[in-house]
């Protein structure tokens, strides 16, 4: 047997998937660590003006620094929060000087361990770290664990099972099998843990086209309850293969999110002053052409048995 | 051409790779000690990236450390559950850049916050994977330039931990690395002291002079007997420095 048809087809709109799968009061991941952060799901959270959220990811990024100025987040949940290679996320800084916002910090392996506890139906996560940092002293959740067998003293962090995850990836079939390739962080983790998985892809491809190439598949469909197609979805995060990430827009937010006023009026222009992606990339002329990747392709293997 | 602070600053930490080592990488200068680095006397390190990147050979100067440069050409791209638990818990990295807002005297490292926790003067990015780098790395290297306010006598917030926390030192805690074993700064290199784990002035730079440094740290520096002056960069680093700037 050399072809299946895909069990079920679970291809939405972002306005459907959004709609249906993040609601008031979720605890929301959108992952990718720089690679293939999903801005496009993002902007339309603060489009259907979700509300009282509590968003998790390692590096806030700017896209929980846009839904924190929208109003949407009542608590980040990270390991970063930074405007990489940049400088400060200001929202997010502001929103945490002036008390608005509630946080609860841990390092990066604290976090990949917290996705891992979860996707792994485990209570906690074990790990040799935190010893001397004041990390614990201001985050009661991480705590230390004996080892049964050793009695050696080892930190340990919760599970953190989201309600929703959503991942943004190069390709996928319509049953959400979804294929990464580049950096792919917590991705696999935080949508194993996560109760439901929307996959925002830049290209829907046929079951054969999964099925040739098994070893890339991340995230399997039977965890996927929304596939969602946004070509350039990810801007001004990137998507190996597809397109470079907008280092001059990164440069170009800590000017506009400095300033409370223009960060509103940024938001007002390409977030609620657009439907979708394909008006938010109309909004933008030659950045298509700008951020296009060269390519490079790979010389395959052989699945033959 | 002459060599500034920052200069020497990149020629002193890249003295500290030996080649073939395994480097876990930041991004900005950490990237560039490590090119230079390459350019010299250690064509062989392998660069890792806590973002997954494995043997890393970016042909752009990366302005993340995500960028795609760091995938292509690359020995492994993984996951960061792997890169956490396998390579840097597993005990394979050897060496680990770390710098920060805050150096104190014992070597501990905020990157958290300045002022109070709770009601934050300065709320900076946090640990990122500095902590876990700070207690597994075989080694830690920082680089950081000298000032009284970067190099106080205690950090606001212990993000990531050096050799003497709240008293206690990295013995009491098991750390299987090392630790800070030499903050390279832009005028000397101070080392920590054998049995106080405090961090000690044991090289300046050619020109530099003791009280210089002094000048630069807020509590009160101890001086090594057998004080070190750098060998003043050659001429072969000066001309790789040039291309690594370059790039």
């Amino acid at each position: 047997m050399t072809k299946t048809q895909p069990a079920r087809n679970v291809v939405a709109t972002m306005s459907e998937a959004i709609s249906r799968f993040v609601h008031d009061d979720d605890t929301v991941v959108i992952e990718g660590f720089t690679h293939l952060i999903c801005f496009a799901a993002g902007h339309e959270i603060i489009r259907q003006k979700k509300r009282n959220l509590t968003v998790a990811r390692l590096t806030p990024d700017l896209v929980y620094d846009q839904m924190i100025a929208a109003g949407c987040v009542r608590k980040v949940i990270f390991s970063w929060a930074g405007n990489p290679g940049v400088g400060s996320l200001h929202a997010f800084r502001r929103a945490v000087e002036k008390g608005d916002l509630e946080i609860e910090e841990y390092s990066h392996f604290g976090m990949v361990g917290r996705f891992s506890a979860g996707a792994a139906g485990l209570p906690f996560w074990p790990m040799r770290n935190y010893g001397g940092s004041d990390l614990p002293a201001v985050n009661p959740n991480i705590r230390t664990v004996t080892c049964p067998f050793t009695n050696e003293v080892l930190a340990a962090v919760p599970a953190l099972r989201p309600d929703v995850t959503i991942v943004h990836a190069q390709r996928a079939d319509a049953a959400g099998n979804t294929q990464i390739w580049g950096l792919y962080g917590v991705q696999k983790e935080a949508a194993f843990a996560s109760r439901r998985v929307v996959v925002v892809v830049e290209e829907l491809v046929d079951a054969d086209v999964i099925r040739s190439d098994p070893n890339r598949t991340l995230i399997p469909g039977q965890i996927v309850d929304a596939v969602v197609v946004e070509p350039f979805g990810a801007h001004p995060s990137y998507v190996q293969g597809y397109y470079d990430r907008d280092n001059f827009f990164y440069q170009q937010w800590d000017e506009i999110s400095r300033d409370p006023k223009r960060l509103d009026g940024y938001l007002d222009e390409y977030v609620y002053g657009v439907r979708d992606r394909r008006q938010y990339m109309a909004k933008i002329p030659g950045l298509e052409k700008r951020l296009t990747a060269q390519p490079k392709i790979c010389a395959g293997v052989d699945y033959g048995y | 051409m002459a060599t500034d602070a920052s200069d020497m600053m990149l020629v002193m930490a890249a003295r500290e790779l030996k080649d073939g080592e395994v480097v876990f990488v930041g991004i900005g200068l950490p990237n560039r000690v490590c090119n230079l680095a390459r350019a010299l006397h250690a064509p062989n390190l392998v660069l890792i990236y806590e973002s997954g990147a494995v043997g890393a050979v970016p042909t752009r100067v990366p302005p993340s450390i995500g960028d795609p440069a760091l995938v292509t050409g690359s020995l492994m791209v993984c996951s960061m559950s792997d890169i956490f638990q396998l390579f840097l818990q597993g005990g394979k990295i050897q060496v680990g850049f770390l710098g920060g807002a805050q150096v104190d005297r014992f070597g501990n490292i905020n990157t958290t916050v300045v002022g109070d926790y709770g009601r934050p003067k300065v709320r900076l990015p946090g640990s990122g994977g500095a902590c876990e780098i700070a207690i597994h790395a075989h080694r830690i290297l920082v680089t950081t330039p000298l000032g009284r306010r970067t190099f106080p006598e205690r950090v606001d917030f212990i993000t990531s931990p050096g050799h003497r926390m709240h008293g206690k030192p990295r013995s009491f805690f098991r750390h299987p690395g090392a630790g800070p074993v030499k903050v390279i700064t832009d005028k000397g290199i101070l080392e920590p002291d054998a049995e106080t784990g405090e961090l000690i002035l044991t090289t300046v730079y050619p020109g530099v002079t003791v009280d210089e440094v002094k000048a630069g740290v807020s509590w009160p520096l101890a001086v090594r007997e057998h004080l070190i002056v750098a060998p003043a960069p050659t001429s072969r680093e000066k001309e790789a420095l040039t291309r690594v700037q370059a790039e």
